[in-house]
């Protein structure tokens, strides 16, 4: 990967992604490029069907884009092999599920560790603590995630993600199972892991308010990037979207 | 990752606990049969020890060969005059002559012979009660006198035996009256189960046996400071050639020679059940696994888009096997005690006590039956695993997620299943070929090459073509096994069982596929034979308190209801006290009572049995796993019914074939039908008033070209009462025999070059070796010949063999089968209460009788394998009642009834059955076909009740299944089941 981009940690060129073939194939990306930089939040909109869930997925390494390069932190991962990209993963990405993706069978603090027990790694009791304390689930850790609130699930969530310091975080739809109050200290909560402790995030998301924590918006529209805008209120970030949907 | 896979386990405790109850079972039965046969032997050990206790050697008479038991020829007997000559030996402190026979009859005091089961029926002398060679000791009375006899405790009470009564007891002669002068027990306290014993003193011993001046053996005791070695050394030097003299230690282990084969024997037939118990257990693990993994894939995936990988994945699956497999074995491992101990108790209330002198729990029971179950669980796990790792990350935001780029590769991978399936069989088939079958190395071998055959088949990319080749395979492997001369019996065993293994495997792999149309075929068969069977059976059970239930809160007219009620409490006034229970329970609780009255439940109702059986065609590789663990049981049900039928009629008509009509057919046999009974019985019968013909049948082992073979011996009234079918020769061969004709049937003569004329040398088990001349060859009829290779006349026979006696005696009368020839018959056996007088098809059905007991011993322990299955029945349902918790509570939100909801879970658990029924059916007939083919004696016959049982027996067992799950589906509250995340 060339350094070209003046250190972005996240760079996708000209992605494309087909499923299906021959006249059912729907092409989700046509010819997306993209750069992350770090330290900052990225949001990624558009309608439902327009190809962001895809775009975060290929971007994750999670799927394989048609056609086109993702490069994270320096290694182009479209050519990776099953175990160099777990590996990737164990170092680079953080995922937070619009579904909290919890295992039930083990407490709040055991599903925060996973990623370091997987790994074979031992906490830092110190950032543990601290994590905890942030995302507020100091007095929750021994509960299994059938006796917490969604909103409780998704800063364990949260919390798992942050636990081995990745590169970068993805999210998508992280408040799209939550009520409003909750979705907002949710946003509050990345938004501050970024002002904080600089993390990166991609976070996909169609509710502007979310969107508007990012200092960065990318809005897609049929497999493409449409339109992009700085940091900005919820307020102009609905109003293009609202352009968009009319479009 | 461990860690996670054993609270996995913990939070999913119901189906891990279903799932492991199929290895429980199968191991419950291999280490139950361990502590079983471990145990008998103990007690045998103890007994044979015990009987030799005081001998430092022991003489007796030595056959020219080894003898099977209660073959009708014994060992040839020792002369009395040799007692003189060893107790005259510098180094012998004491020696001590006895006789014994196993055919002692006890007559019980309603004057019939006293018989249980197959044990036998000792007697023996007791020359001086007080003597060290002695194993007996006396619970009452005094050591027996002329014309006395000392009867076992057991017997003694079983029967109201007292001291000072008399008895009748009958041997080798008539029944003689004795007096009982002792009751006895071994000195150890042992009994051998439902064996009679019968000690008398010397002389009268002899006289029963028919052993005058004769001796069975001697038992000696060496003064102080002589080696049992020395000892034997010396008597050697004055035995005559036809002796033998062994050391007390060596003759015990001599004496127990029989029971050990017997206890080995058990040991492998019934570890052959628990082998299959836990081969359908392990389809019931390998299913269960599948749909956890299913359902678990979320999770796998969220594991995997945090970073772990692959072999991770694996590893938590396998650990949580790992961790089933062990728990759900050492359960198995201690069920078998309990299991054991019921053995036992099942063995004793058929009539067949089995000596007990505590349960032997051996480090090689847990050692096996652990190792048997973990490998079990083990090796069903790795298939489930390898597909656990092919979850994508990808999987955890979507559904039905597969990634671009890579579809499977249908030649590489084509080529690769093929390749592994190769070594497999390569592996495997060397294993079996080049070694005797029995070393650890071949064995592992084998079971390597078994894996990998059956890994490969899996591994097709094409479902179909793997089980193609796995069917084909076993289709291969069976008929090698069946069809290749001389392979010998363990590998053909192995190939038969290795072929059938495959085609179970291939049958239940390629089911898939047919599940959609098999399920349609079935729904409307499970439909109706559901309400065909409850409509049967239900009223009988349940109708008395149907009409309580009725009468206390069912609809309608008040007079009907109080009829109903009042009926309903005549039928059964114990059925009162119940429903007043469940009605306070019902006025108390917010219990609602529904089994009872689900009656118009059964009645098809089409939209919900539609269901059902979409149900069970919308996961067709499920539905099929879980109908092929059924399967395996009923085709081997099947198969030993099939067996059995063609065994039957082939025996029928081969009876039929060669006994010549006369206007009256009688046989006598022992009461047991197979032990030989005296002559003086059958020249008893010849004196009733009425008789034509008698022809005796006698039986034994003999040698000829260096092989032990069966021999008989027929009176030349044969010619009179049976007909043959002749190759070379005539009916009349069979009354010229003379004391140097034999005839040989067919393939005994091809095998050994016999034209008629030829010589042929036979040894006798006294050594006597006398050469004979074929006079004739015959052909014996399919369903097998009544005679063992070679068959000699009587005469030439008692000349050879000592104490002979009959098999079977056939005998023609004047006059028709009627109540005065029977009578006749019967009066003349009087003083022979062990023998009876039958018709001739009376005499088929007695043959038979042993194979019926048999088979029901079979179907007994095959049906551990079905009830296996049918937990693998229920644990598919509950996983599948689980994962469609939303879909049902969509069900019931719109209108579904928790009874149609039963009903429908129940009507896919009877389809699911069906399934496996008519695969197994169809499966077991052909496999018997192939056998009976091979088998030129068997002829085919459909065995068509059992057939309508075993499908009735599978609707009963997916009924059954469909208890719990369907019970568990009902209680679903609707509003929870779809909020249920
Ligand atoms: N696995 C799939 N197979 C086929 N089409 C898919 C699949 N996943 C997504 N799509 C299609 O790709 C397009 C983009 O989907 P997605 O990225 O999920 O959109 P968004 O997240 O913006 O709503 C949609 O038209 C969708 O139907
Ligand atoms: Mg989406």
């Amino acid at each position: 990967m060339s350094e070209s981009h003046d250190g972005a940690v996240v760079v996708a060129q000209d992605v494309t992604r087909r499923y299906g073939e021959g006249e059912t194939a729907v092409d989700a990306l046509r010819g997306v490029s993209v750069d992350i930089a770090p330290g900052k939040a990225t949001a990624v909109m558009g309608p439902s069907g327009s190809g962001k869930s895809t775009l975060m997925h290929i971007l994750a390494g999670l799927d394989k884009p048609t056609s086109g390069t993702v490069g994270i932190a320096g290694t182009e991962i479209t050519t990776l092999g099953d175990n160099d990209l777990t590996k990737l993963r164990r170092e680079h990405i953080g995922f937070v599920f619009q579904f909290f993706n919890l295992l039930p069978m083990l407490d709040a603090k055991e599903n925060i560790l996973l990623p370091l027990t997987i790994a074979g790694e031992k906490p830092d009791d110190g950032w543990l603590d601290q994590l905890v304390d942030d995302v507020g689930l100091k007095d929750r850790l021994s509960h299994r995630p059938a006796e917490l609130s969604g909103g409780q699930q998704q800063r364990v969530a949260i919390a798992r993600a942050l636990i081995s310091r990745p590169t970068v975080l993805f999210a998508d739809e992280p408040t799209g199972n939550l009520d409003s109050a909750t979705s907002a200290e949710i946003l509050e909560l990345l938004r501050r892991s970024v002002a904080e402790y600089g993390q990166t995030i991609v976070m996909v998301t169609h509710d502007s308010r979310a969107a508007a924590v990012a200092h960065r918006v990318l809005f897609l529209a049929d497999g493409e990037i449409v339109r992009e805008l700085g940091e900005c209120d919820a307020h102009t970030i609905h109003t293009v979207m609202e352009e968009l949907a009319a479009a | 990752m461990g860690r996670f896979a054993v609270r996995g386990l913990l939070s999913r405790k119901l189906r891990t606990a279903l799932t492991a109850i199929a290895i429980v079972l199968g191991v419950a039965m291999i280490s139950g049969t361990f502590v079983l046969t471990d145990s008998i032997d103990q007690a045998f050990d103890s007994i044979f020890t015990d009987i030799r206790k005081g001998s430092n050697a022991v003489i007796s008479g030595k056959s020219a060969f080894d003898l099977g038991d209660q073959t009708g020829v014994s060992a040839p007997t020792l002369s009395e005059s040799l007692l003189p000559e060893v107790r005259a030996l510098p180094d012998v402190a004491e020696a001590e002559g006895s006789v014994d026979s196993d055919a002692t009859q006890l007559i019980g005091d309603d004057g019939k012979a006293v018989v249980s089961g197959g044990a036998p029926n000792l007697g023996f002398s007791i020359a001086n009660g007080d003597s060290v060679f002695n194993p007996l000791t006396l619970v009452e009375g005094d050591w027996p006198g002329p014309n006395e006899v000392a009867i076992d405790k057991e017997t003694a009470a079983k029967e109201d035996f007292e001291v000072g009564e008399t008895i009748g007891v009958q041997a080798e002669g008539p029944v003689e009256r004795v007096r009982v002068s002792a009751i006895v027990q071994f000195s150890s306290g042992l009994t051998i189960g439902g064996a009679t014993l019968a000690g008398f003193d010397l002389p009268t011993a002899q006289r029963l046996f028919k052993k005058v001046g004769q001796l069975d053996e001697i038992a000696v005791a060496a003064k102080p400071g002589v080696t049992d070695a020395q000892l034997v050394r010396e008597i050697e030097a004055i035995l005559p050639s036809h002796a033998q003299v062994r050391t007390g230690s060596e003759q015990a282990v001599s004496d127990a020679a029989d029971t050990n084969d017997f206890i080995s024997f058990l040991r492998g037939f019934l570890l052959a059940f628990g082998g299959i118990a836990l081969f359908v257990g392990s389809f019931v693990i390998a299913n269960s696994l599948s749909i956890t993994i299913a359902q678990r894939t979320r999770e796998f995936a969220t594991l995997r888009t945090i970073g772990a990988t692959n072999r991770q994945i694996l590893g938590s699956v396998m650990v949580e096997a790992l961790v089933v497999g062990v728990v759900a074995s050492i359960v198995g491992l201690f069920l078998g005690l309990l299991l054991a101990e019921g053995l036992f108790e099942l063995f004793d209330a058929v009539g067949f006590t089995l000596p007990n002198s505590g349960l032997v729990f051996e480090p090689r029971t847990v050692v096996v039956a652990l190792a048997a179950g973990i490998l079990v669980t083990f090796l069903a796990s790795v298939y489930p695993g390898f597909r656990a790792t092919m979850v994508p990350p990808i999987a955890a935001v979507r559904e039905g997620a597969s990634l671009p780029g890579e579809p499977l590769d249908r030649i590489r991978g084509t080529s690769v299943a093929a390749l592994v399936t190769a070594v497999g069989v390569v592996v495997g088939g060397f294993a079996i070929t080049t070694t005797p079958g029995n070393t650890l190395v071949s064995a592992l071998l084998a079971v390597l090459g078994l894996m990998l055959t059956l890994f490969g088949c899996a591994l097709f990319p094409s479902r179909t073509l793997g089980a193609i080749v796995s069917c084909a395979l076993g289709f291969a492997a069976l008929v090698y096994g069946l069809f290749v001369p001389d392979l010998g019996t363990t590998r053909v065993l192995l190939w038969m069982g290795v072929g059938v293994l495959l085609v179970f495997f291939g049958v239940a792999r390629v089911t898939t596929r047919l599940i959609p149309s098999l399920a349609a075929f079935m729904s409307p068969i499970a439909r109706w034979a559901v309400f065909a069977l409850l409509v049967l059976f239900w009223p009988l059970f349940t109708l008395p308190y149907w009409l309580l239930r009725y009468g206390a809160w069912g609809p309608g007219a008040a007079g009907k209801r109080v009829l109903a009620f009042v009926g309903g409490s005549l039928l059964n006034p114990l059925i009162f006290g119940i429903v007043l229970v469940m009605w306070l329970r019902r006025a108390l609780t917010r219990w609602e009572p529904e089994w009872p009255a689900e009656f118009p439940g059964v009645i098809p109702d089409r939209s919900t049995t539609r269901v059902g059986s979409e149900n069970a065609r919308r996961n067709p590789q499920r539905t099929a796993s879980t109908a092929a663990a059924l399967m395996i049981g009923l085709a081997l049900v099947t198969l030993v019914a099939t067996l059995a039928a063609g065994i039957i009629a082939s025996f029928e008509g081969a009876v039929n074939d060669l006994w010549k009509d006369s206007d009256s057919d009688y046989a006598i046999t022992a009461q047991n039908n197979f032990s030989p009974i005296p002559i003086d019985a059958a020249n008893a019968a010849a004196q009733a008033p009425g008789v034509v013909a008698v022809m005796n049948v006698r039986t034994g082992e003999v040698r000829a070209f260096d092989e032990t073979i069966f021999a008989t011996a027929v009176d030349p009234t044969a010619r009179e009462l049976i007909a043959l079918k002749w190759k070379d020769g005539s009916q009349e061969v069979l009354a010229n025999l003379g004391s140097d004709g034999v005839f040989v049937d067919d393939g005994y003569a091809k095998s050994n070059d016999l034209a008629v004329g030829s010589p042929i040398e036979l040894t006798f088990a006294s050594g006597v070796t006398q050469t004979y001349v074929v006079n004739g060859i015959f052909d014996p009829p399919t369903g097998g010949s009544p005679f063992g290779n070679v068959t000699l006349s009587t005469e030439a026979w008692d000349a050879k063999v000592a104490n002979p006696r009959n098999l079977y005696t056939f005998i023609a009368m004047k006059g028709d089968v009627n109540d005065s020839n029977t009578r006749a018959l019967e009066k003349s056996l009087a003083a022979f209460p062990n023998a009876k007088a039958q018709t001739r098809q009376e005499f088929i059905d007695n043959q038979i009788s042993g194979l019926s007991a048999v088979l029901n011993i079979l179907y007994v322990l095959l049906a551990l394998s079905v009830i296996v299955s049918l937990f693998g029945i229920v644990n598919t349902l509950v996983l599948t009642v689980f994962e469609r918790t939303r879909e049902i509570g969509m069900l019931r939100a719109i209108g579904m009834t928790r009874r149609q909801v039963r009903q429908m879970i129940r009507h896919e658990s009877v389809i699911t059955a069906l399934i496996g029924a008519a695969l197994g059916i169809v499966l077991g007939i052909v496999l018997a076909a192939l056998l009976i083919a091979r088998v030129d004696f068997l002829v085919f016959s459909f065995p068509t009740t059992q057939v309508i049982v075993f499908v009735i027996a599978a609707i009963v067992v997916g009924l059954i299944a469909a208890i719990f799950p369907a019970r568990r589906a009902a209680k679903l509250d609707p509003l929870q089941a779809i909020a249920y995340e």
